[in-house]
């Protein structure tokens, strides 16, 4: 075996030695990102400021109030509206949605027929609305069901509640954040790797010598994938522990796609690396590339099915996407190896694509 | 006879460094030991010594960015433990690199270190003019200071350090890697300067830069062993050049 | 023109340019250097050294001309030049977190030196740079003259037969200087081939022969003593407690031309060879007054600035 490249390893690894201050950065840093955005968004989500338009006012529609308060979800901050103020309530941002319950709420409940009550929600975070919507229908359901009210369900349930039926959204939150955090942690990692030793002057030394282009490039990877992957098992077991998300398929198969997304993201930070011409470059470029598209195309957000085609068609290319369906398949569906294929197959001809081109862009002159 | 601190003869008689028993520790380790010296006003002080010899430790003192573990010096008349800010408005400091920047114009450059010190905005109008002229860089103030010549950085960056007009300057390796005809246009400068009545304070590692000093000090270990003016030290060691003159003493005294 | 018998000479530059952006920065430079010789580029920053050196080890692509490294184009060979090749950066270009030990060791496996080969040539390198007892220091902590060392012996773990170095004594002392010099003496007398560059004109004298170089111009190369024979007029020094004052009267008159600064007096180049006892006479007429007036050997320094000009 050709001793040159171990060497490089060797060297790359006590430089992560040597700098215990960034390790520990390096590790920990995720975590706070992970633990930050999660508490973020789950609280978001938690105390959802609502007003209550009880047209009925009946001991049925304040149980039915009484049964949204109790949910947590809906944090009430109005009963007493008028209908004609529901468009002023949102303008003042005052709530987030209105319930609005008819005066013939108690009567219709009785009579065995269906029993409407209109929602009003502020669309202009759709994703919130989406979740609220869902909610409600929860809560409308039990009610319906508590109160023999047949087939009550007023709202249609996506589908995509199934796999999350206590309708928690850190469950649906957390794995993709997780995705977005590996993905950018990884690629910062490798992006400063060449370029940094071009700054310091060190590359004109070992370009000097029989070294391959590949073999620095592979030898600037190694040592981060085993980083990468230590600090993604750390990150997946504290989503596990923290947020409770659950892992219903195989651990086997979810650190298999870890390593293959990890190597994904470390490729691209190499490819930053050499054609950057600062580390400052470098840096900017992998959180400019990473976070925006993985926040916004890769479904963490906004599911990709209800993208407009252009978008569908970019988020093909953004790893998240695919890692995304895979964490959520695993985790929270238990999907097998053989549904994952083709997202894996995906991640893994990015890889070999990214260190094919980076090989090629590296500089061997100084030019 | 030769004066006793030497070539400048108007401005002899003033003291503007006076340095005794300056002493700096690091831990258990005598970065600079009992070193006393002083130096005239309106004169060129030649600073050498090996890597590690105090020197820089020695000039860090001075200019009141460390505090001496023990003995006493004044620069300027201010104490370098009570009063360190205000000696930093009484020098002016030129190191190696040229700390300017290079994305600026020769002018932009100025302005920055005027505003720096605190000038006013019609004091660096004026400076500025002054130092252009004086210069010899009038043509070039709307130039990218990282388009000019070594040479010329050089002065700009001697202007810059010297903008507000301080007493004392400071200048670290001031001429590395400059062309030989630059470096004597700036040593020219240097005289001048020192003829105007400032006291200028030289580190360098070329030996041939020692020989425009009036008096150079030569430290070792932490000591100053040698003080005297370039022509003496070259007599008392039988030395064709301040280069043996150097290897002679920090080579030869611990073999 | 074809270079004439370039194989012996592991180093050999013909008409050699290379431009920045239209900016000429090697302008017809030729250079050869022999097994067993040192050649000095000497010049001051911008004059071109730093473009040729690393045009000749395979870090740069010339503009024109032929770099030959052991009669192979360095263009078209530039693994070859690479693997074989010994360069020192100007720039300390080691692993600042690396141990001295360590940093010997990685040069040593990337140029694929066997691993008892490689503790061979570590004790011979820890002998004559006396950088043992500091082997397991890091490299960022070592003093400038070790740095330099250090980065010396990491180059010649593969034993190099052609050694090039760029400005490798910058910011050391002279005493330091002096250590790394004598070890260049030892490569050479050992038959390696050496090419320095340095802005120290005192180290043009431990060349055997030198380049002066300015704006990317060859002004004239040979042996040191050989040069200073080129500097053909007698030469005064005018020695003075404030040499700038004598230099600034006599920079006013027609002597203009005739005057360099040194630290230690103005020097007067007789031009015209009119004999000192004229000049003083001149001295005087200007009522110039200085402490001596002498007749000095010119130096390199005196060369390089009359060919500046």
């Amino acid at each position: 075996m050709n001793p040159v490249l171990p060497t490089i390893i060797k060297k790359e690894f006590i430089h992560i030695w040597r700098d215990p201050q960034t390790l520990v950065i390096i590790l920990l840093m995720p975590l706070m990102m992970l633990i930050l955005y999660g508490y973020a968004i789950t609280l978001e989500m938690k105390q959802i400021r609502t007003a209550v338009v009880d047209l009925d006012k009946t001991p049925q529609s304040r149980e039915f109030i009484e049964k949204i308060i109790s949910t947590g979800f809906f944090h009430v901050t109005r009963v007493d509206v008028p209908y004609r103020q529901i468009e002023d309530i949102f303008f003042r941002s005052q709530a987030r949605c209105v319930i609005v319950i008819p005066d013939n709420f108690a009567e219709k409940l009785a009579g065995d027929s269906s029993t409407p009550v209109q929602l009003v929600v502020d669309a202009s975070d759709p994703n919130a609305a989406n979740f609220i919507n869902n909610y409600m229908a929860r809560i409308n359901v039990g009610f319906n069901l508590q109160h023999g009210a047949g087939n009550g369900g007023i709202f249609s349930v996506e589908a995509r509640l199934l796999y999350n039926p206590d309708l928690l959204s850190a469950y649906f939150f957390v794995p993709g954040l997780v995705a977005v955090i590996i993905l950018l942690s990884s690629a910062l990692l490798t992006s400063i790797a060449i370029v940094r030793e071009i700054e310091f002057g060190t590359m004109e030394q070992i370009l000097v010598s029989p070294v391959r282009p590949n073999q620095i490039i592979i030898g600037k990877i190694v040592p981060y994938l085993v980083l990468s992957f230590l600090d993604g098992v750390l990150i997946l077991f504290f989503a596990h522990l923290w947020f409770h998300v659950p892992v219903y398929g195989s651990l086997l198969l979810l650190g298999f796609s870890l390593f293959v997304y990890i190597l994904t993201g470390l490729c691209f930070g190499v490819l930053i690396s050499t054609v950057a011409r600062s580390q400052q470059v470098a840096m900017m470029a992998v959180m400019v590339i990473t976070i925006l598209p993985s926040f916004m195309l890769s479904g963490f957000i906004f599911p990709v099915r209800s993208m407009p085609h252009i978008l569908r068609e970019i988020s093909v290319i953004v790893p998240a996407t695919h890692f995304l369906r895979i964490i959520r398949g695993i985790m929270l569906k238990g999907t097998g190896i053989f549904q994952l294929l083709p997202e894996l197959g995906i991640l893994t001809a990015f890889s070999i694509l990214l260190i094919a081109i980076s090989i090629r862009k590296f500089h061997t002159k100084l030019e | 006879m030769n004066r006793q601190s030497t070539g400048p003869d108007s401005f002899a008689a003033e003291t503007t460094v006076v340095v005794s028993h300056l002493t700096r520790k690091f831990g258990s380790f005598t970065a600079v030991d009992n070193v006393s010296f002083t130096v005239a006003r309106g004169e060129i002080f030649g600073f050498l010594g090996a890597n590690g010899a105090g020197k820089t430790t020695t000039i860090r003192m001075l200019c009141g960015l460390l505090k001496p573990s023990s003995g006493s010096a004044s620069v300027a008349g201010l104490d370098v433990y009570h009063q360190p800010e205000k000696i930093k408005t009484k020098i002016g400091y030129m190191s190696q690199q040229f700390s300017l920047y290079e994305d600026l114009t020769v002018r932009e450059n100025i302005q920055f270190y005027g505003g720096i010190y605190g000038l006013s905005r019609l004091q660096i109008r004026s400076k500025t003019d002054e130092l252009l002229h004086y210069l010899n860089l009038w043509d070039q103030v709307d130039v990218l200071t990282r388009d000019l010549p070594l040479g010329w950085k050089q002065r700009m960056a001697l202007s810059s350090a010297i903008l507000h007009d301080p007493p004392i300057i400071f200048l670290d390796e001031p001429t590395s890697g400059v062309d030989p005809a630059s470096r004597r246009e700036f040593w020219l400068l240097i005289y001048e300067l020192a003829a105007r009545g400032k006291t200028v304070f030289v580190t360098t590692h070329y030996m041939d830069e020692a020989e425009y000093c009036h008096r150079v000090s030569i430290m070792k270990d932490g000591r100053i062993v040698e003080l005297d003016k370039p022509e003496r030290l070259k007599n008392k060691y039988a030395a064709k050049n301040m280069q043996q003159v150097f290897i002679n003493i920090v080579k030869g005294k611990d073999k | 023109m074809k270079p004439i018998v370039t194989m012996t000479f592991p180093v050999s530059i013909q008409n050699l340019k290379k431009s920045y952006a239209a900016v000429p920065a090697v302008q017809n430079v030729s250079i050869q250097v022999q097994k067993g010789e040192i050649y000095g580029l000497i010049g001051p920053d911008g004059a071109g050294k730093t473009t040729i050196i690393r045009i000749l080890v395979s870090l740069l692509d010339a503009d024109g001309g032929e770099v030959l490294f052991m009669g192979r184009n360095v263009s078209q060979n530039v693994r070859y030049v690479r693997s074989n090749i010994g360069y020192m950066p100007q720039r300390f270009s080691l692993y600042r977190d690396l141990s001295v030990r360590q940093n010997l060791r990685f040069f040593g496996d990337l140029f694929h030196v066997p691993r008892h080969i490689q503790e061979q040539r570590l004790k011979a390198l820890y002998d004559f740079s006396k950088l043992g007892p500091f082997q397991n220091r890091l490299a960022g902590a070592l003093s400038g003259g070790m740095k330099q060392k250090l980065a010396l012996s990491c180059m010649l773990m593969h034993e190099p037969d052609v050694i090039v170095l760029d400005e490798p004594t910058f910011g050391v002392d002279p005493v330091s200087r002096a250590e790394f010099w004598d070890i260049l003496k030892m490569l050479a007398s050992n038959g390696k081939c050496l090419l320095v560059s340095t802005a120290y004109m005192d180290e043009a004298y431990l060349c055997h022969r030198i380049g002066l170089l300015d704006k990317g111009r060859l002004l004239a190369q040979n042996k040191p003593q050989v040069l200073i024979e080129r500097f053909d007029f007698p030469l005064y020094r005018i020695r003075s407690e404030q040499p700038h004052k004598i230099y600034t009267q006599l920079k006013a008159t027609y002597f203009e031309k005739h005057i360099q600064l040194f630290g230690d007096g103005v020097y007067f180049i007789d031009r015209d060879k009119s004999g000192s006892a004229a000049i003083r006479r001149r001295l005087a007429d200007l009522n110039i007054t200085y402490d001596k007036f002498e007749p000095v050997k010119p130096t390199l320094e005196n060369l390089f600035l009359e060919l500046m000009i």
